[in-house]
């Protein structure tokens, strides 16, 4: 059996693969967004924008200065996790008193800036960034190709994901998280620098985008209009899974990427409103969203 | 209802004070505008008056709601598509055409509404942006939207059969007519009970849900109601501009009646009207400019939200009441 409805199994396998890789993304960053709302309460909007930066940074750092994909993979999520710092320090730090509808509105505008500004120096279309040397080529599995870039990016960004996981659910530094999350005040109270450790929470995400970015631009080309459209998707994959759970936001995230390979094999006019739809239906069947631990 | 009643009865001797300061402005506000043809081009005008009405309407729902939607854009849009599909393809009348755009924009905010409102707070902007975004993606794809090209050269028509409105006087008068109308429901509805219950909503949902009233029926009415006068402010520019295209559905435009509603001062009636004046000509000097729109815009919105919440009208209105009270 080759086909399965008419489409060869290759083909699907394949938009399986590149929907599996789209996912990995998805995760990345909703990851980052849950944990920044959850410790700080800001919806990030400009985190598209920094997963934008990472990719740009990545494409700088090669074409200006020729310091190649390794060194990237690091210092692209240095570089962006240092600017959100600024940025967290600069601004939100003002607005946690006020209504979270203000941080909200001050991330879209610093998305706007971002992606403006980008647009005006390297203007609208994509820059290629080859892929490293060392993860070039493929694997034969027998049924389909696998191409080494492709599998790396998967592995990386569960890897990191899981990682991201295990030290706040698993650690003394992720107690510390979760409890400032509770009760800031009391957290403070025992001696622990709590606005220090928003800062640094803030930063780390923000870096989990960046990264995402540096590890995408491989795969996508490196254009300013690539925070945006990332990043409607996030949010509705963010309202599915609800943001109580990390590991919802994950498993939820790479199934969302799985949907939209599907639907782009059987029936491509759909694949753009795919995750839309199923947001749609969450909200009529669960309104919390489906790992939320609001009731 | 009682309530109502008697909190605005105690109030009565302000804002009875605010209502006529209010309505001297709105009066010369009014007084302008017919004058305003003379000395400035009047298709700029009519873009100020468009995106007045659709930043008071998404006002509706920000400012006295308490609501943040972030996909007014859909219903903008949506109708400007509609609207000129109507009156080119099916050859309506101009009336019949605005009204089919914001019928379908009332329709399409019900059902947002009724799907985002089972969400609170931060949710319900995601919702909204992800349900907007979905209107786009449908606009890029469906055949009779033109895809990038949009629908053009939409006939003007005429108004009631016999004025020519190809006239852009004639056209511009009409447009006034239009948001005057939108901005005095919008103003009956706010200071009606159903308006200080929104805004009960807005201070504190709990306590209106203790006093037996449903705050998602009313939030959903306004919602509605927003989007349906969003609409008839997409539906008037699709006809003067003799366009629908894919930059009003956008969540770019979205946020931009956020940031002028937010610039001028949400919450207030005539904080959204000066923030898309100050939004649509601040577009008009750059766009000669050649410096880049979408980061200036940006910068606006961190100015503002850091340095002037209450937005121009909003801190214009509480230095007036500081100086009053001392």
């Amino acid at each position: 059996m080759t086909d399965i409805f008419g489409v060869p199994i290759v083909v699907l396998l394949g938009q399986l693969l590149l929907g599996l890789i789209n996912g990995s993304f998805y995760a990345l960053l909703s990851l980052g967004l849950a944990i920044i709302f959850g410790m700080l309460n800001v919806i990030n909007f400009a985190h598209g924008a920094f997963y934008m930066l990472g990719g740009f940074a990545a494409w700088l750092l090669l074409s200006a200065l020729g310091i190649g994909y390794w060194e990237t993979l690091i210092a692209a999520p240095l570089m962006v996790g240092a600017l959100g710092a600024v940025v967290e320090r600069l601004f939100l730090k003002r607005l946690y008193r006020v209504d979270h509808l203000y941080s909200l509105l001050l991330t879209f505008g610093i998305a706007l800036m971002l992606e403006g500004l980008f647009r005006h120096v390297f203007g609208a279309a994509g820059k290629p960034y080859p892929i490293p040397p060392s993860l070039t080529g493929g694997i034969n599995l027998g049924f389909m190709f696998l191409p080494m870039y492709r599998a790396w990016v998967i592995v990386a960004s569960l890897a990191v994901c899981i990682a991201t996981w295990l030290a706040i659910e698993r650690t003394k530094l992720g107690a510390y998280l979760r409890a400032a999350t509770e009760n800031p005040g009391l957290v403070q109270a025992f001696g622990i620098n709590v606005p220090f450790m928003l800062t640094a929470t803030y930063a780390f995400c923000v870096g989990l985008a960046g990264f995402a970015g540096a590890l995408a631009a491989p795969l996508y080309q490196v254009s300013p209009g690539m925070g945006p459209s990332v990043i409607i998707v996030v949010f509705a994959v963010v309202v599915i899974g609800g943001m109580g759970s990390i590991g919802g936001a994950i498993v939820t995230a790479l199934a969302l990427g799985i949907i939209e390979g599907l639907t782009k094999t059987f029936y491509p006019a759909a694949s753009s409103i795919a995750v839309f739809v199923v947001m749609v239906l969450v909200i009529l069947i669960r309104p919390s969203g489906l790992f939320s631990r609001e009731a | 209802m009682n309530s109502t009643t008697m909190v605005s009865s105690l109030e009565a001797p302000r804002t009875r004070r605010h209502r006529t300061t209010g309505g001297l402005l709105l009066a010369l506000v009014a007084l302008l505008m017919i004058c305003a043809p003379l000395a400035i081009y009047p298709l700029f005008l009519i873009k100020i008056l468009c995106f007045a009405l659709f930043a008071a309407a998404f006002n509706l729902v920000l400012g006295y709601a308490g609501l943040l939607s972030f996909g007014h854009a859909a219903f903008f849009g949506g109708a400007a598509y509609i609207t000129a599909h109507a009156a080119k393809v099916w050859q309506l009348p101009f009336e019949l055409a605005v009204l089919a755009g914001t019928a379908f924009a009332a329709l399409l905010g019900l059902a947002f509404g009724t799907l985002a409102i089972r969400r609170h707070g931060i949710y319900f902007a995601m919702i909204t942006l992800a349900l907007a975004q979905m209107v786009y993606f449908m606009a890029v794809q469906m055949p009779f939207t033109g895809g990038e090209d949009g629908i053009q050269a939409v006939p003007r028509g005429y108004l009631l059969g016999i004025i020519d409105l190809r006239d852009i006087t004639a056209m511009y008068y009409t447009v006034l007519g239009g948001t005057i109308l939108g901005l005095v429901i919008i103003w009956r509805t706010v200071n009606s009970p159903f308006g200080h219950i929104l805004s009960a909503i807005r201070e504190n949902e709990t306590r209106v849900t203790s006093l037996g009233l449903k705050p998602e029926r009313y939030k959903l009415i306004a919602f509605t109601l927003s989007a349906a006068l969003s609409g008839f402010a997409g539906a008037l520019k699709a006809i003067a501009f003799q366009l629908a295209s894919l930059v009003d559905v956008t969540w770019h435009m979205s946020g931009e009646v956020i940031l002028m509603t937010l610039l001028g001062g949400m919450g207030t009636l005539i904080g959204p009207i000066v923030g898309a004046s100050i939004v649509v000509g601040l577009e008009h000097f750059l766009s000669t400019s050649g410096l880049p729109i979408t980061f200036i815009i940006g910068l606006f919105f961190v100015v503002c939200v850091m340095m002037f919440r209450r937005g121009v009208f909003g801190e214009l209105k509480a230095l007036l009441a500081f100086k009053t009270l001392t």
